[in-house]
C-alpha cells in the first residue's frame, strides 16, 4: 500500500468507519505475518471486497461482512436486509453475480424481542429472494444483557463466476460509472439516529445489486475493468483505493454526481461531503471508454440503476490522488479519516 | 441524467454559475498581470471565506503571481491558550460547560475540555447562546457559558444577556473582535499583505465604514466580499485592481448584505453589554481592543468575577512537548503556509490535533488537510 497510517495503540470507533484509520489498522495489524496471497487468486493482502480462489477453470469468490447499525430498522429497510444485501453486493463487485449461497449468524443480546427477530429474519428471506440467493447454514447464540448491543448479523457468501473484475483494474483513460445516488443509506441512517428533523424522507437506498452488475458486464464484458461497493466511507473511500491500487489518478466531476435533494439539503445542513457518506446499493463501475456508453445504457435500463452517470476518468497524473472537479476548480476530494460526524459549529 | 433534480438545483444556484467562473477567473489573471509585478498578496479574514474557496476548489484557478492568504480568520483557533485554560478550570471545579462545538478539542497548556471531560467534567456542545440559558433553566448546578467567536456571536450572546440570563448562569468570554487585528497584521514588519478581503457576515453587524479609518491609516485596500464562490471571485477582482490602481479604499462588494452603517441595533447591543480590551489572540500577537469582555455593569453575570479561577492548579499536568513545533500562528499571520508546519499531517492531524488550526472546520490546516490546499491539479488534457 502507498500510504501507511498511523494506528493508536487503543481501537476507537474510527478504527470501524471504512476509511483511512481503519485500512491502516488493517494494514499493520490484520494483514501482519499473513502467509502469501493465494496462487494465482486474490486474497486478503488485495483488500478487494472479497477473496477468489481458482477452482479448475472458474473462480469461487467468498466473501463475510458482520453488520452492526443503529437503528436496527431504519427508513427503507433493516439490519436484515444490509446483511443480504452487503454479501452479494460484495460478491456481485468482484464479478460474480449469481451467488451459490449465504451463511447467516446471528448474536442477540438478552431480552430481544421475538416479534423484532421475526422481522428481521422475513427481511432477510426477501432480500435473499430479490437476489437469487439461499442461506445454507448459519449459528445463532445469545449474550448476557449489556454484553453486545441488541443484535448483531454476520453473513458470509461464496459464488463462482467465470472472470473476477478486481478493484485495481483501472488505467488511464477509463471512465468510471456510478450506478445512482449517492448518500442515502448513510444519511437515512444518521437522519435515524439523531433524531434529526430533516424535511423530505431520506430513505436507505439498501438493495442486493447483483442483477444490475450483471447487466453492466454483459454489456461490457472484457471492458468492464475494476468494480467497488461504496459502502462506509462512501464513493471517495472507495474512489481512493481505487485509484491507489490501480497506479492511476481520477477525476471526479462534481457536477455529474447524482445526489437527491433531500440528501443533499441534509449534508448542507450538516457540513457532511455526500461523497464520504455510506451507500448500500450501490456500485462504482470502471470501463474502456469506448464501452462506456452501453454499459451505462445496461445499467440505466436496470430498475436500481436509472440515475446512472458517468461521474469520472481515470489519468496518469496524481497516481492515488481523487482530483474533485465542482466545475468552478478543482481540489482533492478528502479522504474520509473516522466516524462521519455533523458539524458542529 | 438530464433535467435531474441536481440540475435545477444548480441552475438555481446563480452564484455558483461556472461560466460567470470562468469570466472572474481570466478577469482576475488579467488584472494580476496587469500589475506588471509578482507576487501580489492579499489577506482575507475570515474562516468562511478559507472554506469557499477550498471547497469548490477556487485556488486552483488563481493566478499564478497571486497569493491569497488566509489570516486569522477562525474564532475557534484565535481563542487564547489561557482561555482555554480557564474553561478547563471551571469545568474541573464541577461546573458545567456550555460551549460551541470545535472548541471542546482544542489543546489549552494542558488539557482540552474534552479531555476534562474524560476525566468527568460536565461539557456541553451548543449550536446557540439560547441552548446555554435553556441548559441553565434544566438544572440547578452553576452553568457557564464559555462564549467564543468575533463580532457575528458576541452580538447573539450580548443579546441572551440583555434578556436576562437564569442566576445559575454566567458568561465566560473569549469574544475577539477583528478589526483591531488588521491593524496588527498590516503593521507586521515582515508582512507582505497588499490588501484584504474583508469578511461578509461580520461586516454585515460592523458595516463597512469601520475600514475606513484602517484603509486611511495603512493606505491598503478593504473588500467586503461574501461566501459564495462568485462573490469572493468577484472580491478579488477588485482588490487587485484597486492594488493595481494604487487606489486605496473600502468597497462593498456584498450590498445585497453589507450597508455603510451596518446593523445598528446589533452594534448597540453590542457596545451596551462588552468593552473592548487588549488581550493576546493565540499565537499571533497581542491585540489592542481585539477581546470583548464584559462591562462592569455585567459583573454578576461574569464568570471570571464569580468564580476564582486558578490557572496554577492545571500545572500538575505536562504541557505536550509537540505544541512546541506548532506555528500556527505564524499561519494565521500570514507568514507560513499549513505544509510548512512539520507536524502537519503527520504528528498533527483532525483526529488527534495538536494546534487549534487543526481542529476547526475553518482552521487553515483542517482545511489543507482535508482538501489538499494549494495543489497544482492541471496536466490531465
Ligand atoms: S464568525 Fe463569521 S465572519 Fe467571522 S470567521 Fe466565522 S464565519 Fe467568518
Ligand atoms: S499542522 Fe498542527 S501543529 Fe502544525 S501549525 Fe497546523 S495545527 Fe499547528
Amino acid at each position: 500500500m502507498i500510504r501507511r497510517g498511523f494506528v493508536d495503540d487503543k481501537i476507537g470507533l474510527k478504527y470501524g468507519a471504512g476509511g483511512r484509520a481503519m485500512r491502516a489498522l488493517i494494514e499493520r495489524v490484520c494483514l501482519a505475518g499473513i502467509g502469501p496471497a493465494p496462487v494465482d487468486g486474490i486474497g486478503l493482502a488485495a483488500m478487494d471486497d472479497g477473496a477468489a480462489l481458482r477452482i479448475g477453470d472458474r473462480w469461487l469468490v467468498i466473501t463475510t461482512d458482520s453488520h452492526v447499525v443503529h437503528p436496527i430498522v431504519f427508513p427503507g429497510g433493516d439490519i436484515g436486509r444490509l446483511a443480504v444485501s452487503g454479501t452479494v453486493n460484495d460478491l456481485a463487485v468482484m464479478g460474480a453475480t449469481e451467488p451459490l449461497a449465504l451463511t447467516c449468524a446471528i448474536i442477540m443480546e438478552e431480552g430481544f424481542a421475538r416479534t423484532d427477530l421475526e422481522r428481521i429474519y422475513a427481511s432477510i428471506h426477501e432480500a435473499c429472494h430479490e437476489a437469487g440467493a439461499t442461506i445454507v447454514t448459519g449459528d445463532t447464540k445469545v449474550m448476557g444483557r449489556g454484553e453486545i448491543d441488541g443484535l448483531v448479523l454476520n453473513t458470509a457468501g461464496v459464488a463462482l463466476c467465470d472472470r473476477v473484475v478486481p478493484d485495481s483494474g483501472l488505467k488511464p483513460g477509463d471512465l468510471l460509472i456510478l450506478t445512482g445516488t449517492v448518500g442515502d443509506h448513510g444519511m437515512a441512517i444518521m437522519a435515524a439516529r439523531h433524531k434529526l428533523a430533516l424535511e423530505g424522507d431520506l430513505r436507505s437506498d439498501v438493495a442486493p445489486i447483483n442483477g444490475l452488475v450483471r447487466a453492466a458486464l454483459e454489456a461490457g464484458g472484457l471492458d468492464v475493468v475494476a468494480m467497488k461497493d461504496p459502502t462506509r466511507g462512501g464513493v471517495s473511500s472507495a474512489l481512493h483505493e481505487m485509484a491507489e491500487k490501480s497506479g492511476v489518478g481520477i477525476i471526479v466531476e462534481e457536477m455529474k454526481v447524482p445526489v437527491r435533494n433531500q440528501v443533499r439539503a441534509a449534508c448542507d445542513l450538516l457540513g457532511i461531503d455526500p461523497l464520504v457518506v455510506a451507500n448500500e446499493g450501490k456500485a462504482l463501475i470502471g470501463v474502456r471508454a469506448s464501452a462506456a456508453e452501453d454499459v451505462l445504457a445496461a445499467i440505466r435500463r436496470h430498475p436500481l440503476g436509472s440515475d446512472a452517470a458517468i461521474v469520472g476518468r481515470c489519468i496518469e497524473q496524481h497516481v492515488g490522488a481523487v482530483i474533485l472537479d465542482t466545475g468552478l476548480g478543482r481540489r482533492m476530494l478528502a479522504e474520509p479519516e473516522g466516524e462521519l460526524l455533523p458539524r458542529i459549529c | 441524467m438530464p433535467g435531474t433534480d441536481r440540475d435545477q438545483a444548480l441552475s438555481e444556484l446563480k452564484f455558483r454559475d461556472p461560466v460567470r467562473a470562468r469570466a472572474l477567473v481570466e478577469a482576475l489573471g488579467r488584472r494580476t498581470a496587469e500589475l506588471g509585478r509578482a507576487p501580489v498578496s492579499v489577506m482575507h479574514v475570515c474562516g468562511s471565506h478559507e472554506q469557499a474557496i477550498a471547497k469548490f476548489g477556487l485556488r486552483s484557478t488563481f493566478p499564478r503571481g497571486l497569493n491569497v492568504i488566509m489570516g486569522p480568520g477562525c474564532p475557534v483557533c484565535i481563542t487564547d491558550t489561557p482561555e482555554v485554560d480557564e474553561g478547563v478550570v471551571l469545568a474541573r471545579q464541577g461546573v458545567h460547560i456550555a460551549t460551541y462545538g470545535d472548541m471542546v478539542r482544542v489543546p489549552g497548556t494542558s488539557l482540552s475540555l474534552a479531555d476534562a471531560q474524560a476525566e468527568g467534567a460536565k461539557i456541553h456542545v451548543i449550536y446557540s447562546a439560547g441552548q446555554a440559558v435553556e441548559l441553565a433553566r434544566s438544572t440547578s448546578d452553576q452553568v457557564v457559558f464559555f462564549a467564543t467567536g468575533f463580532e457575528t456571536t458576541a452580538v447573539a450572546t450580548a443579546a441572551v444577556v440583555l434578556g436576562g440570563l437564569p442566576p445559575n448562569l454566567s458568561i465566560l468570554s473569549a469574544h475577539k473582535y477583528i478589526p483591531p487585528v488588521m491593524e496588527i497584521v498590516a503593521e507586521m514588519p515582515e508582512t507582505k499583505v497588499e490588501g484584504f478581503l474583508a469578511a461578509g457576515h461580520a461586516a454585515t453587524i460592523t458595516g463597512s465604514a469601520v475600514f475606513e479609518p484602517f484603509v486611511a491609516r495603512h493606505g491598503l485596500p478593504v473588500v467586503i466580499a461574501g461566501f459564495e464562490p462568485l462573490d469572493i471571485l468577484a472580491g478579488l477582482v477588485k482588490l487587485v485592481e484597486l492594488i493595481r490602481d494604487r487606489t486605496p479604499q473600502v468597497v462593498n462588494m456584498f450590498p445585497r448584505c453589507v450597508t455603510r452603517e451596518g446593523n445598528l441595533r446589533a452594534q448597540e447591543q453590542l457596545w451596551k453589554v462588552f468593552r473592548s480590551t487588549g488581550g493576546r489572540w493565540r499565537g499571533i500577537a497581542h491585540v489592542p481592543n481585539g477581546n470583548l469582555r464584559l462591562r462592569d455593569e455585567f459583573a454578576s453575570i461574569d464568570a471570571r468575577r464569580r468564580f476564582t479561577i486558578d490557572l496554577a492548579s492545571l500545572w500538575d499536568c505536562a504541557p505536550p512537548a509537540l505544541a512546541q513545533s506548532c506555528i500556527c500562528g505564524n499561519i494565521m499571520a500570514g507568514l507560513s503556509s499549513p505544509t510548512d508546519c512539520k507536524l502537519f499531517g503527520q504528528e498533527c492531524t483532525p483526529e488527534k490535533p495538536v494546534g487549534a488550526c487543526m481542529v476547526s472546520s475553518e482552521g487553515a490546516c483542517k482545511i489543507w488537510h482535508q482538501y489538499g490546499g494549494h495543489p497544482d491539479l492541471g496536466g490531465d488534457a
